[in-house]
């Protein structure tokens, strides 16, 4: 085997082993890296974490023959119901509502419980002859050579390829090592997620309520359960980490109102601080970077995963074509064209959901009217909403070929 | 557009005999250098690189379809012998080897070839490259399934005898391809006013527009070596991407064309 067809990703969690799957599909060999084992990534029982998947995003994974094993266990998103909700008291009467009705592609995402994501992926890269998937195995050090790139693991094994792409997260070391520096800062704000059982059906309708302290979202799952993504100031969120669960949900409920009935808890519960990060540059000599390691978005919108599916699918499609051309997957003038194509989209998603979260986490008196009257308006204007309805489902943009769908 | 005129019109000798290993530190120390000016993507090839991912999907495309090959394979040329004549610094040999092929790449210019030879070997490739030239590989009974002849033809003494040479070169429905520069008002503003003296994307002299080929005269001589003509397009500049274009419509100036042996 020649090295020049061989791809090094380091992170095997959502994105990577996606792009892996891609690029085995152009025709690359692919070596996956992760420093834990696979036992620990693919946990069978329900942890609570789940993911609003766009439809570019399931046409993604339909591409590369991951959906079809996640379809029967998704629940599609069928309207987005969005409330303002006042300090200490109930949400506020403006609701802005987005149905999937108004675009022709039918549901405008679908919620996917991460344990069967996880799951479909590395069996998937399993399967595939031209991955070779390193689970346990940390990446000590990376240098650019003429013509390819080396990465030594612990073990002391050293491999080469003619690129290596960097989808372990904010900090997982392959941005800092090729050089590539970060913005980042935190909002003061943690996500607290888990998933709820409740009495009455969701109906598809996922709900996202913006309390002053920080929105919460409610995502419907399979079954009588929703998924909850609830961001509250970090001292809050501690306190609420700290109760039992009794008391987590008794101060859970307030915040969702009574539209689902009873509610009771199913799974774990996670925080994750909330924080903007975004790398420097998305390519250096030899690396791309992808998902978080590129930018760590705030989950206001769900569109962390989202947004990797897009650099997943940008940067298969240009070194899908690299690959068909015969020119250096690695080579500057290809990593440009993926630098070109999502340095414009990841900007503008940081700053709006950054600038969304702002104007909502705030419980002053002018902005209050601006959102109501903003609400207002996006309500009664049939086109607008649509422009927000396919914003979500991704169709926005310059659309990689395999979000495009058949 | 091309590679350079020196490197395609006979040159001294002086080094043809000479191969990699006998040449001493010093003169390893300055290919190195001309093999990195070759491959600066803002250098003096500037130019060829961007023309270059045009000039390989149109390659590969026509390759794929006349020998029934799949791209998405790990090496979808695997078993095809390539030629390519007027081969520089190997900016179109690498992209063939690294999809399988059995490249071969000559030049008349002999300074290219340890250029080439020190590219390759840095980014792992096997490509056979050589001094000389289409008449002289005939003479030596060599046979390729491919011969690609880009930024060529304009720059050749007597094209008519050259095509012929490149045919013969050719196995029985084997492909031959083939760009160059339409001869027009157009391309005499952009390929001599426009790249060499506003521009200044290549050295003024480049090009003798005088040597200029239609489309229709380039048929005439393909079909005269023995070849038959199968698909012609332009390469179009696109100033708002700042990248080329394959065009079915516009050949009035950059166009390439592909013929088949049969």
């Amino acid at each position: 085997m020649t090295h020049s067809a061989h791809i090094l990703v380091t992170g095997g969690g959502l994105n990577g082993p996606a792009l892996a799957l891609a690029l085995a599909q152009a025709g690359f060999r692919v070596t996956v890296i992760d420093s834990l084992p696979c036992d620990t990534r693919a946990d069978p029982a329900f942890d609570g974490r789940a993911y609003a998947l766009a439809l570019t995003s399931r046409r993604l994974l339909a591409a590369i023959g991951i959906w079809q094993h996640v379809a029967e266990r998704a629940e599609p998103m069928l309207g987005i119901r969005v409330r303002d909700g006042k300090a200490g008291g109930s949400a506020g009467p403006r609701t802005l509502e987005f149905d999937h009705a108004e675009i022709e592609e039918g549901p405008m995402g679908h919620m996917v419980e991460d344990r069967h994501l996880r799951r479909a992926l590395l069996d998937a890269m399993q399967e595939e002859a031209r991955i070779t998937h390193l689970a346990g195995e940390t990446v000590t050090a990376q240098e650019v050579q003429p013509g390819g790139v080396i990465v030594t693991l612990a073990s002391g094994e050293r491999i080469r390829g003619a690129l290596l792409v960097g989808a372990d997260g904010r900090h997982g070391g392959t941005a800092a090592r090729a050089g590539i520096g970060r913005m980042e800062w935190g909002y003061g704000q943690t996500a607290v997620v888990c998933a709820v059982a409740h009495e009455k059906p969701h109906q598809g309708i996922a709900h996202q309520v913006f309390w002053p302290a920080g929105p919460l979202a409610i995502l419907p799952l399979t079954g009588n359960r929703s998924a909850i993504v609830w961001s509250e100031s970090d001292t809050r969120a501690a306190r609420i980490m700290a109760m039992d669960d009794a008391g987590f949900l008794a101060a859970l409920r307030p915040a969702v109102g009574d539209v689902l009935g009873a509610l009771s808890l199913v799974g774990k519960r996670f925080s994750y601080p909330l924080g903007l990060s975004l790398a420097h540059e998305v390519v250096a000599a030899r690396v791309a970077l992808l998902g978080d390691a590129a930018h760590g978005v705030h989950p206001i919108a769900g569109q962390g995963l989202n947004a990797g599916l897009r650099d997943v699918a940008a940067l298969a499609d240009v070194l899908s074509e690299a690959k068909a051309r015969g020119e250096d997957p690695g080579a500057p003038t290809v990593l440009a064209r993926y630098a070109r194509w999502r340095r414009f989209d990841t900007a503008t998603l940081a700053f709006a959901t950054d600038g969304f979260n702002r104007l909502f986490s705030n419980d002053n008196p002018l902005l209050r009217r601006v959102r109501d009257l903003g609400l207002g308006a996006v309500n009664a204007v049939p086109g607008l909403r649509r422009a927000f309805i396919r914003e979500a489902a991704g169709l926005t943009g310059d659309l990689p070929r395999l979000m495009r769908g058949p | 557009m091309t590679q350079l005129q020196q490197e395609i019109a006979p040159m001294p000798q002086e080094t043809a005999t000479q191969s990699t290993t006998s040449i001493d530190a010093h003169e390893i120390a300055k290919f190195e250098a001309m093999a990195a000016e070759w491959w600066d993507l803002d250098g003096k090839f500037k130019p060829l690189h961007m023309l270059n991912p045009c000039r390989l999907d149109y390659i590969t495309t026509q390759i794929a379809a006349e020998f029934d090959r799949d791209m998405t394979a790990e090496l979808p040329f695997i078993g095809l012998r390539i030629l390519d004549i007027g081969c520089g610094g190997g900016l179109l040999c690498e992209p063939m080897a690294r999809l399988g092929a059995t490249v071969v790449g000559v030049d008349a210019a002999a300074r290219n070839i340890p250029v080439a030879r020190i590219h390759a070997e840095q980014s792992g490739l096997e490509i056979d490259y050589r001094v000389g030239t289409a008449e002289a590989l005939v003479a030596e009974g060599e046979q390729f399934d491919i011969v690609l002849n880009m930024e060529v033809v304009e720059h050749v003494a007597d094209p008519q005898a050259y095509l012929t040479a490149c045919r013969q070169l050719l196995v029985p429905n084997g492909l031959h391809i083939c760009s160059t520069l339409n001869r027009n008002a157009k391309s005499y503003l952009f390929a001599i006013i426009g790249a060499e003296h506003v521009m200044r994307w290549l050295p003024r002299g480049t090009h003798d527009w005088a040597k200029f080929i239609t489309p229709d005269e380039l048929f005439g001589m393909l079909t005269t070596a023995g070849l038959t003509p199968v698909d012609r397009k332009g390469m179009v500049f696109n100033p708002l991407t700042w990248s080329w274009l394959l065009s079915a419509s516009d050949l009035s100036v950059n166009y390439v064309t592909a013929s088949v042996n049969r």
